[in-house]
């Protein structure tokens, strides 16, 4: 991936936006073992390089729908850290007040359409907004990252026909980590690749990347992104990774044997993509003011989440209906 | 005034709305071209158009999915689900996503879908075919539930429905679709959330829904022939539930009879019974009594369907056997 045609400044964002993801989860890692933040939450350290991807590819109007996996997603498309973490807090200034929390991340701003905690729904709900920028006559292109486990609920079948049928500007995205909770995929699939070997039932072609370098996702991204917004329909993009830790917050990954996390941890995308730069001729200073100003960023974020305070009581009783209320009687 | 179908009224409280508003769409199985397999959406193709009008595969999750999502970007979308015993398989989609979109974003998210469907028994399709489902829809916070009883609020409802921002599950009866009524002419809007007084009364207050209102009114007219008087409310609305008209009624007669097509546990004359034993208790002479399709699965021989649900002849004898 070298020699691959990207610009210099975009490769150093594409670095910068993997140490955000990577900073913010490790900060988000932290706050659970002080019990700052409650409940579960899905971390993707060692995915980085997909959302980065992604997210360096995309227009900022374009739209984003993602898993209850989904705070690398909700950062990649340009929603503010120090929001997004007083939401995992369960603050006040949290970016859905305290309502939605980690699984929930949303950020219609900035075209971040959801993060949805039942596996597939949200496929096809992002045919909407696909269909949504047909119908207004916009290059607006949805993107649905979804896990390897999501390709055997009915929702992914149904999803990619509609998408297919109605020729929507719509990436489907499957981070396969080999793993849905705790059983390898593998073992509970019929194909070897989950979503790109059932792409030609839906007349796509057959697209496999290295999900842990952001080079080959960015180039992928881009082919799909661009085949979308000339009218020429869906694509299913599967890229291949890892999680680095277990499921979610309660699961310390233990199924996994230790030789292929070692492998995997020895393919993580962040010193991948350091080495790639170095070789590239960018000096390791520059690198380091990247991840330090990173590192500030992470810190501010966490302060202004720990200044928040909890979500008023009577804000339980808003928003439900348009109106701003919940009132279901006269 | 024109004589208008319930049927009819479906497509032109549909074609009102897409002649006001050009952002408007509408998708489901079969309603393009075949006009619907209930013939509700007859003409609308040739009106509108086939992006307008989009026939979908079998694919429900897929259909409300892309409503939520078109919704969310400010389309306003109606979406037909061909029967509603059909929800069950969209189910998420409408209870888990649309209907709670808005609050777990902190207000965010509007998503003004309509979702349209037929609802209810009496032909003879059995179990899966023909069931009265609003029960489903009302227990979820963030949905709006409508189900009118005759052609006039049939159109204004709908409209009402379109017009509103949040979601709303739309129940059109199967046995009313053939039914006639006067429609004025003109655009007609309705208000979400008012009941109707169909039929003043002084003994007791018959409340009713969908196909149950005809009956309930019916009932109303024998039991005046034997001296009592029955007020008669057609809810039409669940969810927001106009509570105002119920008590008001409850406090003028002392006596309550909810008629529901629902099997009878959680059916929603139970939410009804418990709302006036909560803020009517000293005004009732009686108890609340729920009128209702026993606890089963509906049976498709005609005897056996008629049996169970709540008929003319079970609701006079019902509140005549009660009543003294
Ligand atoms: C419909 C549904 N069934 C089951 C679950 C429980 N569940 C949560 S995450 C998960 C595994 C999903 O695996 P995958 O799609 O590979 O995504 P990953 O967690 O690896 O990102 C399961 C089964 C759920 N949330 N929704």
């Amino acid at each position: 991936m070298d020699e691959a045609d990207i610009p210099a400044d975009v490769r150093l964002e594409l670095y910068e936006r993997q140490h955000v993801l990577r900073q913010f989860e490790k900060r988000a890692y932290d706050l659970f073992m002080q019990n700052l933040v409650k409940g579960t939450s899905h971390l993707s350290l060692g995915m980085e390089a997909i959302s980065a991807g992604f997210g360096q590819a995309m227009q900022p109007d374009d739209y984003v729908f993602a898993t209850y996996r989904g705070h690398a997603h909700t950062l990649s498309k340009g929603a503010p850290l120090g929001p997004v973490m007083a939401e995992l807090l369960g603050r006040e200034n949290g970016i859905l007040q305290g309502k939605g929390g980690s699984m929930h991340l949303t950020s219609v701003e900035h075209n971040m359409m959801g993060s949805y905690a039942i596996i597939g729904a949200h496929l096809c709900i992002a045919n909407g907004t696909a269909w949504s920028a047909q119908i207004r006559g916009t290059d607006q292109v949805t993107v649905a990252f979804f896990g390897d486990g999501a390709t055997n609920i009915g929702a992914f079948h149904e999803a990619l026909n509609f998408a297919v049928i109605w020729n929507l500007p719509i990436v489907f995205v499957c981070e396969n980590n080999l793993y849905m909770e705790y059983t390898p995929s593998d073992l509970i699939t019929a194909v070897d690749h989950p979503a790109a070997d059932r792409a030609s039932a839906y007349g796509l072609e057959r697209i496999v990347v290295d999900g842990n370098d952001a080079d080959a996702v960015y180039l992928a991204a881009q082919d799909a992104l661009s085949k979308a917004r000339r009218g020429a329909g869906p694509s299913l993009v599967e890229a291949v990774t890892y999680r680095h830790g277990g499921h979610s917050r309660a699961d310390p990954g233990k199924y996994r044997p230790a030789e292929e996390v070692e492998a995997w941890l020895d393919h993580d995308p962040i010193p991948i993509y350091h080495q790639r730069l170095l070789r590239l001729g960018v000096s390791e200073g520059d690198l380091a003011t990247i991840q330090q100003s990173v590192a500030g960023r992470v810190d501010e974020a966490t302060e202004f989440a720990k200044a928040g305070g909890a979500p008023a009581p009577e804000s339980a009783m808003t928003d439900l209906w348009a109106n701003g209320g919940s009132a279901w009687r006269n | 005034m024109a004589e208008l179908s319930y049927r009819e009224a479906v497509a032109r409280g549909i074609a009102q709305e897409m002649r006001r508003d050009p952002m408007l769409v509408m998708l489901g199985e079969d309603i393009a071209g075949a006009g619907g397999v209930f013939k509700t959406t007859v003409g609308l193709l040739d009106e509108f158009g086939p992006s307008r009008i989009r026939d979908t595969p079998i694919s429900e999750q897929a259909i409300l999915g892309a409503a939520m999502g078109a919704a969310m970007t400010g389309i306003p979308v109606i979406a037909e689900i061909m029967f509603s015993d059909f929800i069950a398989v969209c189910f998420d989609i409408l209870a888990n996503e649309m209907a709670k979109s808005r609050y777990m974003t902190g207000g965010q998210m509007t998503v003004p879908v309509v979702v349209r469907t037929h609802n209810g028994g009496g032909s003879r399709f059995g179990a899966q075919h023909s069931q009265s489902v609003e029960n489903w829809c009302m227990m979820i916070p963030g949905l709006k539930v409508v189900a009118p009883s005759n052609p006039g609020d049939v159109v204004g409802l709908l409209a009402a429905a379109i017009r509103d921002p949040d979601p709303v599950v739309f129940f059109e009866h199967k046995s009313l679709l053939a039914t006639k009524a006067e429609v004025p002419d003109g655009e007609i809007i309705d208000t979400l959330g008012t009941a109707k007084v169909l039929r003043e009364g002084t003994d007791c207050t018959i409340a009713a829904l969908a196909l149950m209102v005809p009956r309930a009114m019916e009932a109303a007219e024998r039991l005046a022939a034997e001296g009592i008087s029955a007020e008669v409310i057609d809810l039409r609305s669940l969810v927001p539930l106009d509570t105002q008209t119920i008590l008001g009624s409850v406090e003028k007669t002392g006596r309550l009879y909810t008629v529901e097509e629902n099997p009878r546990l959680c059916g929603w004359g139970a939410e009804i019974a418990s709302l006036v034993g909560e803020e009517a208790f000293w005004n009732l002479d009686g108890p609340v009594i729920r009128i209702s399709t026993p606890h089963i699965p509906l049976p498709s021989a005609e005897n056996l369907e008629d049996l169970t649900i709540p008929s003319v002849d079970r609701i006079y004898e019902t509140i005549k056997r009660t009543m003294d």
